[in-house]
């Protein structure tokens, strides 16, 4: 049931993901963090069962801080993806992880924006979404997203998916993270309550 | 005495000193010598091949530069059959790099992971270790042009120029002397010719008695290439003419 989305601005990424955490039918909170800061510029949101998501999102985190300390270098936002899908793809013919990750990031590259599934496919993208929310707010995303999007227009835009998401999925959603990424690092905004 | 410490490799003599692993670096300095140096705009990588009959048909492959990825080229003094086998682990290095992280390994972690794998013949028992010193000339999105030069027992040391192989003590004190801060590409070039011609105590180069090697990045991209025989007779030629400058100034004066 998890949503995320993501879009990437002028000289930042924008993440987005629901609040909540589940257990069976029920709601057990609507303050869950699934945006992990994996280093200090670099953000992954991820959806799917919570174990799997929690123990993927530490193991991606804990092995590209490893290869900081081994190498004294930091791994474009490119190599980490591409190591993260890797890491999918590996595990998919083995005890596969369910996990559904956006990852963002900012380098000499400029800003961008991964998807992957857990199937480990992946592509770069300007904007993206992972479960339910993705048939609610792609169509927002693309009719409203622009390549050179300023912060406060990509939290418009945020916010016109979040109010798609309690108006029209069944499963209403209502409170959710923000997170953005640019040249200073991570930052997380208040948090969204509608 | 000193014989029961010389036959396993991995034991240490009373003064603390791993014979075999010294004798491999001892064989190095006969080896044909490589000459690296770097400039603002490139790296070259300058070796001598030994000279052979002239019955051997050396084929299209050189045998003292080989390339390890695009980013990434290397010059071996040495046993080449051992080169040849570290050289292929290399390659796979790095192409196993570039599949995971989809993009070019650092020339530094490269350097490292071969001579981590030198290391162990010098720590685990009963083979010899590797009779091979390379010269690594890269260029990576975090340091830029790199050279480095690793011996058999693992060391690995970055420069801005230096030599290895046959006479590479009288190599480094002319690199010392000559070298620039700011040197472009073809004056390194020719840097290295010179010091080339010397150590060797030859009259002339040929593309069969050397080989020269220059790594740059053009448009953001690295590439490298092997003078041609012109070019290095033409630095030949150069050399020639400025040494009987020299001569004729030091005569008239």
């Amino acid at each position: 049931m998890d949503s995320a989305l993501g879009l990437r601005g002028k000289d930042f990424v924008l993440l987005a993901t629901d609040g909540h955490a589940e257990f069976s039918v029920l709601r057990l909170k609507d303050d869950e963090d699934k945006i992990i800061t994996i280093d200090k510029n670099k953000l992954m949101a991820a959806g799917g069962p919570s174990a799997d998501r929690t123990m993927f999102c530490e193991y991606i985190q804990k092995n590209i801080h490893l290869y900081r300390l081994r190498n004294g270098v930091t791994l474009s936002v490119r190599a980490a993806a591409n190591f993260t899908r890797g890491e999918l793809a590996y595990y998919l013919r083995r005890n596969p992880y369910q996990v559904n990750v956006l990852l963002a990031g900012h380098d000499e590259e400029g800003p961008s924006l991964y998807w992957m599934d857990y199937i480990a496919s992946m592509a770069k993208v300007s904007r993206g979404a992972h479960g339910y929310a993705a048939y609610f707010v792609m169509s927002i995303l693309d009719r409203h997203w622009k390549p050179d999007m300023t912060e406060e227009e990509a939290i418009e835009v945020a916010k016109l998916c979040f109010d798609e998401l309690k108006r029209r999925f069944l499963i209403s959603q209502s409170s959710f993270v923000v997170k953005i990424v640019d040249k200073d690092g991570v930052r997380t905004l208040p948090r969204f309550a509608i | 005495m000193a014989r029961r410490y010389d036959q396993r490799t991995t034991t240490f003599s009373p003064e603390g000193r791993l014979h075999q692993v010294e004798y491999a670096i001892e064989a190095i300095s006969h080896a044909g010598s490589v000459i690296g140096i770097q400039a603002k705009d490139g790296v070259v990588l300058a070796g001598e091949k030994k000279e052979t009959t002239k019955l051997v048909d050396p084929g299209k492959r050189g045998e003292k530069v080989y390339k390890i990825d695009d980013h990434v080229i290397v010059a071996v003094a040495g046993l080449t059959s051992d080169a040849n086998a570290l050289v292929n682990r290399a390659r796979i290095n790095a192409q196993h790099y570039f599949s995971r992280y989809g993009e070019n390994e650092p020339v530094e972690q490269l350097v490292v992971s071969l001579c981590d794998y030198k290391q162990q013949y010098t720590q685990f028992g009963g083979l010899r270790p590797f009779g091979v010193s390379f010269m690594f000339a890269g260029w990576d999105r975090h340091f830029g042009f790199q050279l480095y030069q690793s011996d058999p027992a693992g060391n690995y040391t970055g420069w801005k120029a230096t030599a290895i192989g046959n006479n590479y003590s009288s190599a480094v004190p002319m690199l010392k002397q000559d070298w620039k801060e700011d040197m472009a590409l073809d004056e390194a070039v020719h840097l290295a010719a010179k010091v080339l011609l010397k150590t060797t105590e030859s009259s002339s180069l040929t593309s069969d008695k050397c080989e020269f090697a220059v790594l740059t990045v053009k448009d953001g991209k690295v590439s490298h290439r092997m003078l041609t025989n012109d070019e290095i007779l033409a630095e030949s030629k150069k050399l020639e003419q400025e040494q009987q400058q020299t001569t004729t100034t030091t005569t008239t004066s």
